[in-house]
């Protein structure tokens, strides 16, 4: 087995435009997500948007996130799989993987010893 | 050394390389070392094989030695493996290793160029050096390519297997596209003295066959191997002696490969018993119209246009495909209706440094006797390819202006 992260990238302004309805589709795909992936997945967060992050780099604070992009990493999953095959089969149940502005990169996690 | 050991070696890397590299693999579960061994196999064949005759099934000889050495390195070396990435293999799953093979080097998690490159050193066996060359690259160059797309698969754990049957068609996709390219690039070389790499349109076809063999029910397979057979017929006509370029409307056509053409004829009828046809079923179909032809006067040019506007739809209009299409309406109605035909193509992006839009401008100009428009055309030809036959054929079509 491996570890594996899947960030969602997406238009923060698409996300923040959805309707209440919009919104509970989208939350329960992710969901279905969680039920076909089950315990391979071993944790995971929706993050808050891009403007509220606070940046360090050497000794000064900034307001805001490191990249200032209009797409931003809106949240992520970790998860634990056999291979690549695996994990891209779940994440293709991801609706963010189908909305046009958005997608999901997943990327292999650093197998510490 | 005797010629006939080498020729014999030869003979067993074009036919058996793929088989002892993937069944190799399996057992290093590293593609590098897999690689090594397989390469190590094929060098001491030559020494064995001139000292104790060549083996009675030299692909199942040289596998033995190549496994041999796979397994005497994996024991010696347990523990720095350990801490590597390894090829994730399913000891149970049922297939042929030659096919988990070209999944693998054709994943679509890969990018188009190191499935290319990987295919062609993996499967196809050949050199660095070789892919190196076809492809425009220095060597150290592409060997950097080649050991990130093999570092990707072990890290990122694209799995050593074969797809199942209900992605099988997704994941064919790129295999058909990545031999495809391997074959156009060989049969035109882009740069170079020769006009065509028979070593990688011979590779292209192999793999076709053996995919072929592998997955007969496959139409988009079929359909790609009768593509490759009807083009690979006319490849003798396509150079003089000397390696000048000949155009179809003057090639000799007794010079075609009649047994290929049937070949390929007969597995297009088969691919196209099944809808809807492919690209590549549609382009075969073009190839295989020319092929029939007794003359290039006497082509079904109607047909021919006909083909490219199907083929139009399935490609999305791809310009390429656009100005294929424009030429053969210059076939069939004149050099005017083909020059208006090409027209709407000139603003277009993707064919702004492709050399064949300023050649079939030039022809169609030089056909209707409008001899400055058409120098211009073929200078603005000559700058855009870097295939020397290509060069010399411009050459001489401007110079007989």
């Amino acid at each position: 087995m491996a570890k594996y992260t899947l960030l969602i990238y997406g238009d923060a302004a698409q996300w923040e435009a959805l309707s209440d309805e919009e919104r509970r589709a989208k939350d329960a795909a992710h969901a279905e997500f969680r039920a076909a992936a089950g315990d391979r997945i071993i944790g995971g967060q929706e993050l808050e948007p891009a403007p509220n992050a606070t940046t360090l780099r050497g000794f000064v604070t900034s307001d805001g996130p490191f990249l200032e992009t209009k797409e931003a990493l809106g949240g992520f999953y970790s998860l634990e799989a056999a291979d690549l095959d695996e994990v891209l089969g779940l994440a293709k149940l991801l609706p963010e993987v189908h909305d046009g502005h958005s997608a999901v990169e997943i990327r292999p996690v650093v197998d510490h010893p | 050394m005797t010629a006939g050991i080498v020729a014999a070696v030869a003979e067993a890397h074009r036919r058996d390389w793929a088989q002892v590299l993937a069944t190799t693999a399996r057992v290093t579960r590293d593609l590098e070392l897999a690689e090594e061994c397989t390469q190590d196999a094929y060098a001491q064949a030559l020494v064995v094989w001139a000292r104790d005759g060549v083996p009675a099934r030299p692909g199942a000889w040289l596998t033995r030695v190549a496994r041999n050495r796979a397994l005497d390195e994996v024991r010696r070396e347990a523990a720095f493996r350990r801490r590597l990435p390894l090829l994730v293999t399913s000891p149970d799953s049922p297939g042929d290793d030659r096919l988990r093979l070209i999944f693998t080097c054709c994943h679509p998690a890969l990018s188009r160029e190191s499935q290319v490159a990987l295919t062609a050193r993996l499967v196809c066996g050949l050199s660095t050096y070789e892919v190196a060359r076809a492809f425009l690259l220095s060597e150290p160059t592409m060997a950097a390519r080649l050991t990130r797309a093999k570092k990707k698969i072990a890290t990122a754990r694209i799995p050593y297997r074969t797809p199942d049957p209900d992605e099988m068609e997704e994941r064919l996709d790129p295999v058909l596209e990545v031999v495809h390219l391997l074959f156009t690039t060989g049969h035109t070389a882009p740069t170079g003295p020769a006009l065509i790499r028979s070593d990688l349109t011979a590779g292209a076809i192999q793999l076709a066959r053996t995919l072929h063999l592998l997955m007969p029910r496959s139409a988009a397979v079929t359909a790609l191997l009768a593509l490759l057979l009807v083009t690979d017929a006319r490849s003798a006509a396509r150079v003089t002696p000397a390696g000048a370029l000949v155009l179809l409307p003057d090639q000799d056509r007794s010079r075609w490969d009649r047994a290929l053409i049937a070949e390929g004829t007969a597995l297009l009828t088969d691919a196209l018993r099944r809808r809807p046809p492919t690209r590549f079923a549609v382009e075969a179909a073009i190839a295989a119209v020319h092929a029939e032809a007794p003359s290039w006067e006497q082509t079904d040019w109607t047909e021919i246009v006909g083909l490219y506007g199907v083929l139009l739809r399935l490609t999305g209009d791809s310009p390429v495909v656009a100005l294929n299409r424009a030429v053969a309406i210059g076939f069939r109605d004149g050099p005017q209706a083909g020059l208006d035909a090409l027209l709407p193509l000139a603003a277009e992006p993707a064919l702004a440094t492709y050399a064949y839009l300023s050649a079939s401008r030039a022809d169609f100009l030089r056909r209707l006797g409008r001899r400055t428009e058409a120098a211009a055309a073929y200078d603005e030809a000559l700058t855009l390819t870097g295939n020397e036959v290509e060069h010399a054929f411009l050459t001489a079509r401007r110079n007989s202006l």
